[in-house]
């Protein structure tokens, strides 16, 4: 698998295909002079060009399995592995959970998911997982970023970094967060424009996108904006003011382009057949697993949809059940939806949280924070099919000096960065001037060659 | 603008009897009765009464609650109008040094701002929002010379400043992390800061205070500073690497967090022991760094001895807080075999550490020495950016030991730290430059962004930066409400707007600690504002809350309304074709529809660059 970077940056505007999606609707809105009219509101009309663009800009791709999408299903909290993909039945850690088979000879994962066990056939399971963050705010943001929290910069999630680094031609954001809490995935030093696009549960309508007022309204009150404010701010100023200093006006077009856009159906998962949202489960993550299919279909780069309440330190086993009931369907439906429309080639699905739950069980009957030997589940892209990589032990061992005692085939979260943006074809090595002058890759981790098939 | 239509009298309400009072009082002199079976009539009578009480109390209550109290804006007399004549020197000194780099670099100065413009720029930096109309008619009031020194001088009065200037610290001191639940009041800490500041507290005292905390985080709120760093799973110790990396950024303007782990390979962190004997303020030569000052490359030793100082800082009892231990603090250090202890030590100019005293007090002292210049700069490069939305250094937090500095720093440094660390001198004396008086737009428009940057660079313009999250909002919910929501407000309107601001801040994407970083806008940012409840709710028809409706209503002539409007959002008057083309739009109207037409001039106002610009 080659690295592509190079190819994006180099290839830039030699073909109409290879234009960004950027640039293509900038040049649209100054050439546009009725856009602030309101002409775009009714129109989708570039909605299949901007299809043939993407699908120009992706046939470019010289490595047939570099992946196109990322869906995430975050589990905020910290799921516990002995209660989803790493049991330890029958042992001190191993509490109230059983194993169950799956469709992977010999890997057995918790009966709290049994769905999900009849497709581990598809996915690559890492047991392996170690983070230096015991803190949910700096340890999601280490998950997230594949970096740990620092004082002087803010890195980007990988879904910002894998938009950065590729090209698109559609109307509505290519990085998007359903169901996100409290920490959703940011641009960082790459800029705000990178931000996930957040929504909630997609059977509500997408927020701030229609207008409270009627069309007729809305097309005058954009004139005026235009036509009347914002002329007489630019005068004395830079003639391309917008293009070259504050782009305030270009998204104000970009947005009225994205309220108009038929793109924005992908939202929307009443389209979608009752039997097909039932399997998903009658719940808003499940909806949320929809949505992201339905995202991906129309080329949207990366989706997060976040299951939260796995933080059980008290009442871990029936919490954590509870929590891997909704997971399970939504999982199982999603590998198979994904599968069944041809999308799970090009698609990678990550299932994890920020860390683990520890190994013994308090008085609570809760599990605390265990960033050192957790589970995270990959599935598929390039990925490795029914692949299990890395061990941890059933016994309480004195661990001393040594955090990683008991671990086989050790994963870090940077390794897991570098590992994702290789399949994608993102050169991870590459360094970007940051803002504070300091030149940094985009991982600093290693790529974990055993994971591809 | 006459909005005080509250009845006077609402203000001389006495203080309201507690409900629960007045039933134990009724209780402890008739008890015996109710409970004796006195006869039932005078039972029932009492019952009466007391929820007459309790109807009356809470009349009381709502109307103390909604009523505004004195303002300080009916005495404009009692501010002052100009700045001490030290200021202006100082200011002059600042100018001439800008000036001089503008002239080197041949380029124009823009011509000074307007009072409009300059007083809206006051208010984004030191309360977060512009004018009101309330405030914009006080100000025509006075000579049109005086205005902005005595917006100025008013904000500075006004407790809506220190909680703002508070906020900003509180962000560069402890970040906006939520920090471990159990032993972090940020609340309390913005307004432990935000008395300091309002008290004048010189801030080198605060600095200090913050370093050598000790007790309970909620006793004493400075203590906030270290347990913010604290790990709710092993509260038994702050962080001494996040702290030695906070304090080294926040007070010193140093960024030494790389060191943490290796030497310094980039050239980026450089120490000298090399103190300014140059007292010459006004020269050129204060802003050009010594060429034969001996430069050393930090090293790992450098972080972790900084971090060494908070080492012995413990919580054994938390209803004890935070107290002193002996420091012990051991590091292995890149290709070293075995764990070395550290020793506290500062990096540069190590004879202004006094030899006595706990180890905090003694960073502290030397954080805050006079001598240590990288404070005072530290301090001017953060107050320059809150007023000017971008700093004199970038970026923010990271101004090299031995310069090269840019023109005014050094003027100021000296000026802040001669002057008893006193940040309201500080914001005066910035506010007095003509830098900051000058307009954002150029004399003559080049249509070269290039040569358009190079000016703001040197500060020949007033650079244009985008408001920051809470600035919109602020922005946003003052233009729609007529009269100033400052302290003096009722507690529901203050409320309304904190609720607002925070709700808006959240959906709008807070910068957290890196808030003066210049991002893009986003999609979700502009949808936000164009088709968000935020903006709705406070431009439809509503005759008591929106400005828009009460402008439309109150104001019968087209012009004067249009003109009232752009008072209320902008802050300045309309030109020409912005009063014919919103005229047109009122032409006719009455009623809902033309409340309707102010509320769609106030959409394309707010939703403009102008409005969601700094300029």
């Amino acid at each position: 698998m080659e690295p592509l970077a190079g190819t994006i940056e180099s290839n830039l505007g030699k073909e109409p295909g290879c234009e960004s999606w950027w640039n293509f609707h900038r040049r649209r809105f100054l050439h546009g002079g009725a856009m602030a009219t309101g002409g775009l509101l009714s129109q989708g009309m570039l909605t299949k060009i901007a299809e043939r663009l993407s699908m120009a800009s992706e046939s470019r791709q010289s490595n047939k399995m570099r992946a196109k999408s990322l869906i995430i299903l975050w589990m905020q909290g910290g799921p516990s592995q002995l209660e989803t993909f790493d049991p330890h039945p029958d042992s001190k850690i191993g509490g109230e959970t059983t194993a169950i088979k799956t469709s992977v000879d010999g890997l057995r994962i918790a009966d709290t998911l049994p769905q999900t066990a009849e497709i581990m056939h598809y996915a690559t399971l890492i047991r392996s997982m170690v983070s230096k963050e015991g803190d949910h705010e700096r340890a999601t943001y280490n998950m997230k970023t594949g970096w740990r929290p620092d004082p002087t910069l803010i890195h980007p999630a990988i879904g910002s970094v894998i938009c950065h680094q590729t090209e698109d031609n559609i109307e509505i954001p290519r990085h998007v967060s359903i169901l996100s809490g409290q920490w959703p995935a940011r641009g960082g030093y790459m800029g705000s424009a990178l931000d996930a696009f957040q929504t909630g549960d997609p059977k509500d309508p997408l927020p701030n996108l229609k207008s409270y007022t009627d069309k007729k309204v809305l097309e005058n009150r954009l004139v005026d904006l235009k036509s009347v404010v914002e002329v007489e701010f630019r005068r004395g100023r830079l003639r391309d003011l917008d293009k070259n200093k504050t782009l305030h006006e270009s998204s104000t077009s970009r947005a009225t382009t994205m309220m108009a856009s038929d793109q924005i159906k992908a939202f929307d998962i009443t389209a979608e057949s009752k039997s097909v949202i039932d399997s998903f489960g009658d719940h808003a993550f499940g909806r949320g697993c929809l949505a992201a299919i339905r995202l991906i279909e129309q080329g949207v780069r990366c989706v997060e949809v976040e299951l939260s309440g796995w933080d059980t330190h008290a009442e871990n086993y029936s919490l954590q059940s509870g929590r891997c009931k909704i997971l399970d369907a939504a999982l199982h439906s999603l590998i198979k939806q994904l599968d069944a429309r041809g999308l799970l080639d090009q698609t990678i699905v990550m299932c994890g949280g920020e860390f683990g739950r520890t190994p013994t069980i308090n008085i609570a009957n809760g599990r605390d924070h265990w960033p050192t030997g957790f589970s995270t589940l990959l599935a598929g892209g390039p990925f490795r099919a029914g692949h299990l990589h890395g061990q941890t032990t059933h016994e309480v061992i004195e661990r001393g000096n040594d955090p990683l005692k008991g671990i086989e085939d050790i994963v870090r979260i940077e390794d897991l960065h570098a590992t994702l943006l290789h399949a994608f074809g993102v050169d991870f090595a590459k360094e970007l001037q940051t803002p504070i002058g300091r030149p940094l890759s985009l991982s600093k981790g290693n790529i974990i060659e055993s994971l591809f098939a | 603008m006459s909005e005080n239509n509250v009845p006077p009298f609402l203000d001389r309400i006495p203080p309201v009897m507690p409900p629960v009072l007045i039933a134990a009082d009724l209780n402890s002199a008739g008890n015996a009765s109710v409970l004796h079976g006195l006869p039932q009539k005078e039972a029932r009578w009492k019952k009466r009464l007391l929820l007459l009480s309790i109807g009356i109390s809470l009349l009381a209550s709502i109307a103390w609650a909604t009523s505004p109290r004195a303002k300080l804006l009916h005495a404009p007399e009692t501010i002052a109008s100009g700045f001490d004549a030290s200021i202006h020197s100082v200011a002059r000194l600042v100018d001439n040094a800008i000036d001089a780099d503008i002239t080197d670099h041949n380029l124009e100065k823009a011509n000074a701002a307007n009072w409009h413009t300059l007083t809206r720029r006051i208010s984004l930096a030191l309360i977060g929002n512009g004018l009101s109309l309330e405030e914009m008619r006080v100000l025509e009031q006075l000579p049109e010379d005086k205005r902005a020194v005595w917006w100025t001088e008013y904000l500075l009065k006004d407790r809506r400043s220190s909680d703002y200037l508070a906020e900003r610290w509180t962000r560069a001191t402890v970040g906006t992390n939520n920090g471990p639940f159990l032993i972090f009041r940020r609340r309390k800490y913005v307004d432990w800061l935000a008395d300091n500041f309002e008290k004048g507290t010189p801030y080198d005292v605060v600095v200090r205070e913050l370093i050598e905390a000790k007790g309970s985080w909620t006793d004493a709120p400075q203590v906030n500073f270290l347990t913010a760093t604290m790990d709710e799973n092993d509260n038994k110790k702050p962080d001494a690497i996040r702290l030695a990396g906070r304090t080294s950024r926040a007070f010193l303007a140093q960024r030494i967090d790389c060191l943490q782990c290796h030497h310094d390979y980039l050239g980026k962190v450089n120490f000298t022991d090399a103190l300014s004997e140059n007292d010459d303020h006004g020269t050129e030569s204060m802003e050009t760094p010594s060429t034969a000052v001996a430069n050393r490359t930090g090293e790992q030793s450098d972080f972790h001895q900084l971090a060494a100082f908070f080492s012995g800082t413990k919580m054994d009892n938390p209803f004890v807080g935070l107290h002193n231990s002996a420091p012990d603090y051991r590091i292995k250090y890149l290709n070293d075999e075995n764990e070395s202890k550290v020793t506290p030590t500062v990096p540069y100019l190590r004879e202004l550490m006094p030899e006595t005293g706990d180890s905090r007090h003694k960073l502290s002292v030397w954080v805050t020495h006079p001598k240590n210049k990288a404070f005072a700069r530290a301090t001017v490069n953060r107050m320059w950016a809150i007023l000017f939305g971008k700093p004199l250094v970038e970026p923010l937090d990271s101004i090299p030991l031995s310069g090269p500095f840019p023109p005014g720093l050094e003027i100021l440094a000296e000026d802040f730290s001669k002057n008893g660390h006193d940040l309201k001198r500080l914001i005066r004396t910035i506010v007095c430059t003509d830098v900051f008086q000058r307009d954002s737009r150029m004399l003559k428009e080049t249509g070269s962004e290039a040569v358009e940057q190079e000016h703001e660079d040197h500060w020949a313009i007033f650079p244009l930066t985008q408001l920051r999250p809470e600035q919109v909002a602020a922005s946003i919910h003052q233009a729609c409400r007529l009269i100033a929501i400052d302290e003096s407000s009722s507690i529901v309107s203050r409320l309304e707007l904190f609720g607002g601001v925070n709700d808006f801040t959240k959906a709008y994407g807070d910068q957290g600690d890196d808030e003066f970083t210049q991002q893009s806008i986003t999609i979700p940012q502009r949808l936000l504002v164009m088709n968000g409840s935020f903006v709705s709710e406070r431009i439809k028809h509503n005759p008591i809350m929106n400005a828009a409706t009460r402008i439309a209503s109150l104001v019968r002539d087209d012009q004067e309304a249009v003109k009232t409007a752009y008072l209320a959002t902008l802050n300045r008057e309309p030109s020409g074709a912005e009063l014919n083309a919103f005229c047109e739009r009122l032409k006719g109207t009455k009623g809902t529809a033309r409340s309707e037409a102010m509320g769609s001039i106030f959409w394309a106002i707010i939703n403009s660059t102008e409005f969601q610009w700094n300029h």
